[in-house]
């Protein structure tokens, strides 16, 4: 009968008791303990769970597996001395008793059929409970692989260092491979269906049980991967911040104080950089070439930044750009710039407002103004590049301007067709 | 919601208004206080939510500039200190952002008016002004985000029209003061008297504060602003 045999395990006294767990009983100990520590843990005779071990090796040996997984996951009570010496004497009628279970177990069934099979899968489960139990005491967890007489087994069990996620690792995925490769080779030839169930609960037995020992590394290593992409965009995002402000902000900061005596440069300057910021900060993407908002706002930059004026562009509602709504963008900017050029002025208001119907821009300035009749015909600005681009595409142009009452132009584009309700929504 | 003139007594003798300001950029609160010098008595300065509350309280001001972005809740974090216990003292939000969330967010707070920083000395007296007089201040980009909240979803369920319906004649005002027109000439444009002009709009300003919770977080939400 092999039963196992024990090597002298130190254990550290000065731990503090944790609170009532099941431990291997050294001083009535027969080979580790392990029946004693049952016997006293459940309250019974230590015969009766030394019998019941002995009785359960009839099921393809699962009283000896279970033995050995008791041993390797339960610990010696803490505070205890040196062990005594094995009774080798009270051994010896357990031995006897195991024997006898073996003989009749080959004698009845001859072959490894369902229910070794069930032995087999009981003791898995048996094994996969201790590694459950072994690692919900952190500190019983650290003695044990303190006490590990073989380096290697304590890195196992340990799981706090990187080299035993490698061991579990490789050691997980040899079980499955050994596991798979077993089934394969037992059951394949089988013709017989029982046969084939067997190996498949048998295959995702063994992978529970991998997953079960792999879990909280793979849970740990994802926190880690997911706490580390996070820090890794915050730092991107910090790069980009940085790259922004110095690509931008520094040098434009720099070209202030060159020109520091240049009042209309300042502003120039200050106000591009402004509407840059302002851009990066708060305001969606979008296209100029695809969206009006954003088309008109690009000429409306275009304007601040040529004729160092600032455009206060207010747009409502959105759509998509077509030939007529670029007509509009650029009237729009034909009438932006002849308020920075002859108005006089350093703010000039752009609303547009996007509605079922009809696109409307409005460019005001209270600049000098002026008389709308006395405009010679061969001015094209007003006449040709407004009024007349307008009437082209089927739209309408009105300004309204006074001698020293400042300017006003109206662009008003009917919408037609289908679909322009919902391009309001952005 | 106070909106007949100043509290007697909240104006020192010689009839300039006492204007607390609020921003942890000192370089800016410094600036702010040399500009408008001549034309308001600046009474005090806080550069933290806590010093805001405690020095608006002990100064009384009429109208308080206040900042949106400072450390521990900002702007919104003074108004909702203040409002209940000094429903007396006006808030004016004067802030380097024209998000569509902070101007909307310090509006429903209950600030009178929103300027940004790059506003002229000139039109800053004058909003502060306007505000002390219980008047909403609103800019031209303040203006558009209003017409987009309400105009965005013409047939949406409203649950109480009198609250989140614009009037025509509001959204007309609301037009013209986002294309730039000052009060008088929006009064001039549409025949009607200025002291109506600042009706319409502080009505859109109670509406704006009092529409309900529902459409304005989903036309927030609409455009991905919350």
């Amino acid at each position: 009968m092999p039963r196992p045999t024990t090597g002298e395990f130190p254990i550290s006294s000065t731990v503090t008791p944790p609170p009532p767990r099941l431990y291997r009983a050294p001083e009535h100990r027969l080979a580790a303990g392990v029946a004693a520590g049952i016997a006293d843990h459940l309250g019974i005779s230590v015969v009766r769970v030394r019998v019941a071990f002995m009785v359960l090796l009839g099921l393809s040996g699962l009283g000896l597996l279970l033995y050995a997984a008791f041993w390797a996951v339960v610990p010696l009570r803490p505070g205890d001395a040196v062990p005594p010496r094995r009774d080798l004497a009270q051994l010896l009628p357990f031995v006897a008793i195991g024997l006898g279970v073996l003989l009749t177990q080959v004698m009845v069934f001859d072959s490894v059929g369902a229910a070794g099979t069930a032995g087999w899968l009981v003791a898995i489960i048996a094994v996969g409970a201790g590694v459950i139990w072994h690692q919900s005491a952190p500190e019983r967890r650290r003695q044990w692989g303190e006490s590990m007489p073989v380096p290697w087994l304590g890195a196992v069990v340990e799981e706090s260092d990187r080299r035993a996620f490698v061991l579990r690792f490789i050691g997980g995925g040899v079980l499955v491979a050994v596991g798979i490769i077993g089934v394969a080779a037992v059951y394949s030839p089988a013709q017989n269906f029982d046969a084939v169930i067997n190996g498949v609960i048998f295959a995702l037995v063994g992978l529970a049980g991998v997953g079960v020992v792999a879990a909280p590394v793979l849970w740990r290593t994802w926190n880690q991967l997911r706490s580390e992409r996070e820090g890794r965009i915050r730092e991107q995002e910090r790069a980009e911040l940085a790259a922004m402000v110095h690509d931008q902000v520094l040098h434009t900061l720099a070209l202030i104080q060159r020109n520091a005596s240049d009042v209309k440069t300042v502003q120039r300057l200050a106000r591009g950089q402004e509407r840059s910021l302002r851009n990066w900060l708060y305001k969606p993407t979008g296209s100029p070439t695809e969206r009006f908002a954003a088309a008109l706002e690009q000429a409306a930059a275009e304007v601040e930044d040529t004729f160092a004026i600032t455009v206060e562009a207010v747009v409502v509602g959105d759509r998509e750009t077509d030939e007529r709504v670029g007509a509009l963008v650029a009237a729009a900017r034909e009438a932006l710039v002849n308020a920075a050029r002859h108005a006089a002025v350093q703010t000039v208001s752009l609303y547009a407002e996007v509605e079922p119907d009809q696109v409307s821009v409005f460019v005001r300035d209270r600049g000098k103004g002026f008389d709308p009749d006395t405009v010679e015909d061969h001015r094209h600005g007003v006449r040709g590049s407004i009024i007349g681009r307008m009437k082209r595409h089927g739209g309408r142009a009105e300004i309204r301007s006074e001698p020293g009452e400042g300017t006003e132009v109206r662009l008003i584009l009917p919408i037609t067709g289908a679909g322009s309700a919902t391009e309001r929504d952005r | 919601m106070a909106e007949h003139g100043p509290v007697e007594g909240a104006q020192p003798r010689d009839g300039r208004l006492r204007v607390f300001l609020v921003d942890d950029h000192a370089m800016f609160r410094a600036g702010v206080r040399a500009e408008l010098g001549g034309h308001v008595e600046v009474v005090g300065e806080a550069s933290t939510v806590t010093e805001a509350v405690n020095r608006i309280a002990a100064t009384q001001p009429d109208v308080v500039l206040l900042d949106v972005h400072m450390p521990d809740g900002g702007g919104r974090a003074v108004l909702d200190a203040m409002r209940r216990t000094h429903p007396q003292v006006k808030f004016l939000a004067l802030s380097v952002s024209d998000a569509a969330e902070d101007v909307i967010g310090l509006i429903r707070a209950g600030a009178r008016g929103y300027v940004t920083k790059t506003i002229s000395p000139d039109e800053l007296t004058d909003a502060i002004r306007r505000v002390a007089d219980g008047d909403a201040v609103f800019s031209p980009r303040l203006a558009g985000f209003v017409l987009d909240a309400f105009a965005a979803r013409p047939d949406a369920p409203v649950a109480d029209p009198e609250l989140d319906q614009l009037t025509n004649r509001e959204r007309e005002v609301l037009r013209l003061l986002a294309r730039g027109y000052a009060y008088k000439e929006i009064a001039k444009e549409l025949f009607i008297s200025i002291k109506t002009v600042e009706t319409h709009v502080s009505n859109v300003l109670r509406k704006l504060q009092m529409s309900n919770r529902y459409e304005l977080s989903r036309w927030a939400a609409d455009r991905r602003l919350v």
